[in-house]
């Protein structure tokens, strides 16, 4: 299990379009992963899920990959939070 | 609120909403035992079908949507497929004995609830995402998707995300009196039809016009594209003072209705409709117009799963034929591709569907679809005044090829002994450039052309009038483009064969003059515009119209002839 903390540099937040990215990034991984925010923690898997922690611009969240590919996942997914958030 | 104006006028009325799923409330009753699998499995295809639905609106516009739209649509498709709702429609249905559809309603509801309660006012916003997700399932769940069965009161105003082909023919517009939707613009099919029944109508409003709710009092108008939802008394006796006005300036066109449209020294014009289905001819006529100059095939077409029989087709133009009596009715063959799809014949992605497999290259290509549609025209041809006209024609070779097809679509039926018109004309349309500059050598097996300015003029120009960064460039006053008309309509003269023009650009009143100059025959247009056109033709004298033609030849660019033409109508 790999946990990791991000902090959200999207002006918007977590909003819609980069939760359908997320979701569609961690497809491609077998390892379970899960979003946590102040202690709740729902799966990669669920739009409805991932808005719902309402995650705003400068929160920090944390990443939680769990499986077989749980390295290269949070890779992906460090990048995805640093990176790929700034194109939305 | 604000949109683009596509169809003029003023509408006061009361806001109904298509809001794309039936309202399942009557649906209470619990599943027993055994049917849960089977509830659960109807719940997962009708995820699949909505996804696919959705997938094939991105895959269909993908050259024409921004980045962003197709997002938004990629969204949606998260949020129709998503875990959490399969879950607690799972849950529901195995823990409380609900039908699928009551599950997903219930769902959508505590979901939308919790959204509703959040203190992110973004988040609120996603409500409409996740019951629109809600809707497209339990559209699929119902395998009802049709407007057909809605009642319309008077004065309705259609609010719409946009108004499919297939809703805009089953709707009873006789009792609308304005229409609005998200999507769309001038070219749209909401659009075509608005004008061509004459409701005022505004497109491209942008989501924010599903938040009207059913029975708002709403405003449009059609020439500004302004909507205003339930205004106060005072903007209400506003407008109703300018509708009064826009209403008399329509009424007293409709004095002119029975003039011909003929030029101060005596040019007869003949004033033509484009309609998609006889349902529009009485308001054609009502508008003074002499006949029909394009009759679309495909959007009864569009309406069917399956290819239409010929019995079926025959219907659709013996009504058309019927109706029309004695007046001309140009019937175009099936013109799809392109932008325009059916669902029975799935033409693979191209990657220029413009340049590609679409109108009569299908028609020559599929002979059997097409030899149904001219059997049923020939045999509804006895029964009126229709001619055929061939769509995307681009050399002789295709024109020869139709023909002997027509010819032996005619001796099927002789052999039948079924009665058909023998001397039925058959024209081409012009909308490719290559056969705008040969109309001459084409009126040999044409018996008539028909301009299609809006392909000709993007064919032309090599602009695609879809595209945003490049549609201003898409101007039927370009020099080159007038130039590639009046060669068209030369040559045809020549061979003494008529020309008439179809397209968007017969009914831009700025383009009449100078068309009328050009030597132009026929127009035909959406009917709502034909008495403005007459009243144009009716204040010139044909040889001013000729010299501000070639006063306009010697100008460089499309603006100074704008203005030159602004200058010259006044």
């Amino acid at each position: 299990m790999i946990k990791r903390d991000f902090i959200i540099i999207d002006p918007l937040g977590m909003h819609a379009r980069p939760a359908t990215a997320l979701i569609k990034l961690a497809r491609n991984f077998s390892s379970l992963i899960t979003i946590q925010k102040n202690g709740r923690s729902v799966p990669l898997k669920s739009m409805v899920n991932i808005l719902s922690l309402a995650i705003k611009a400068g929160e920090s969240v944390t990443i939680i990959t769990e499986g077989e590919d749980e390295s290269v996942a949070m890779e992906a997914m460090d990048h995805f939070f640093t990176e790929e958030m700034k194109n939305f | 609120m604000k949109g683009t104006g596509v169809s003029p006028g003023i509408s006061i009325g009361t806001a109904y909403v298509i809001r794309k799923a039936p309202a399942v409330n009557a649906i209470t009753n619990t599943i027993e035992e055994k049917d849960k699998p089977a509830e659960i499995s109807n719940f997962d295809k009708a995820v699949k079908e909505a996804t696919g639905e959705v997938n094939r609106i991105i895959d269909l516009n993908r050259s024409r949507f921004k980045p962003e739209d197709i997002a938004i649509l990629e969204t949606q498709t998260e949020f129709i497929g998503d875990s959490q709702i399969r879950s607690d429609v799972q849950d529901k249905i195995l823990n409380e004995n609900l039908p699928a559809v009551v599950a997903v309603r219930e769902v959508i509801q505590s979901m939308v609830q919790m959204f509703g309660e959040m203190d992110d006012e973004y988040l609120r916003a996603r409500r409409t995402d996740i019951q629109d997700a809600g809707k497209r399932i339990i559209k699929h769940l119902l395998k009802d998707d049709s407007e057909s069965a809605r009642r319309y009161t008077e004065n309705t105003i259609l609010i719409a995300e946009d108004i499919s082909p297939t809703d805009a023919l089953s709707i009873d517009t006789s009792l609308i009196s304005g229409i609005a939707t998200v999507e769309g613009g001038r070219t749209s099919h909401a659009a075509i039809i608005a004008r061509s029944r004459g409701i005022p109508a505004v497109a491209g409003c942008g989501p924010t016009l599903m938040e009207i709710a059913d029975n708002d009092t709403i405003i449009l108008d059609g020439s500004t594209g302004d909507i205003l939802v339930n205004p106060d008394n005072h903007k209400i006796e506003e407008y109703r003072k300018k509708k009064k006005i826009s209403d008399r300036e329509s009424e007293s066109l409709k004095l002119i209705r029975d003039k011909p449209a003929i030029t101060k020294d005596g040019r007869k014009i003949h004033l033509l409709g484009n309609i998609s289905s006889h349902t529009e001819l009485e308001h054609l006529f009502e508008c003074g117009g002499e006949g029909v100059g394009l009759l679309r095939t495909e959007l009864f077409f569009m309406q069917h799963e399956k290819l239409p029989s010929e019995e079926e087709q025959f219907e659709f133009y013996l009504q058309v034929a019927i109706t029309a009596g004695k007046k001309p009715v140009i019937v175009r063959t099936l013109d799809i591709g392109g932008d325009k799809q059916v669902p029975f014949l799935s033409i693979p992605a191209e990657s220029n569907p413009f340049l590609g497999y679409r109108a009569i290259r299908i028609s020559l290509d599929r002979t059997d679809i097409f030899l149904t549609q001219i059997r049923a025209i020939l045999r509804a041809s006895v029964y009126g005044n229709l001619k055929i006209m061939l769509p995307m024609v681009s050399c002789l070779d295709e024109l020869k090829a139709a023909k002997t097809l027509i010819k032996k679509a005619e001796s099927e039926l002789s052999d039948s002994g079924i009665r058909y018109n023998s001397k039925i004309e058959t024209g081409i349309m012009l909308e490719i450039p290559s056969a705008a500059l040969m109309t001459g050598m084409l009126s040999k097996e044409s018996d008539f052309f028909s301009i299609g300015t809006n392909d000709l003029c993007q064919y032309t120009m090599a602009v695609d009038r879809m595209n945003r960064k490049v549609a201003s460039l898409y101007d039927h006053f370009n020099p080159g483009f007038l130039r590639l008309l009046k060669t068209a309509i030369d040559q045809a003269h020549e061979k003494g064969k008529s020309v008439g023009m179809c397209g968007e650009m017969s009914s831009d009143p700025l383009a009449v003059i100078l068309l009328l100059g050009m030597g132009l025959d026929e127009f035909s247009m959406p009917a709502s515009s034909i008495p403005v056109v007459k009243q144009i033709i009716n204040k010139v004298d044909y040889k001013d119209a000729k010299e501000i033609y070639n006063i306009a030849m010697t100008m460089e660019s499309s603006s100074e002839i704008r203005e030159y033409l602004q200058e010259k109508s006044k």
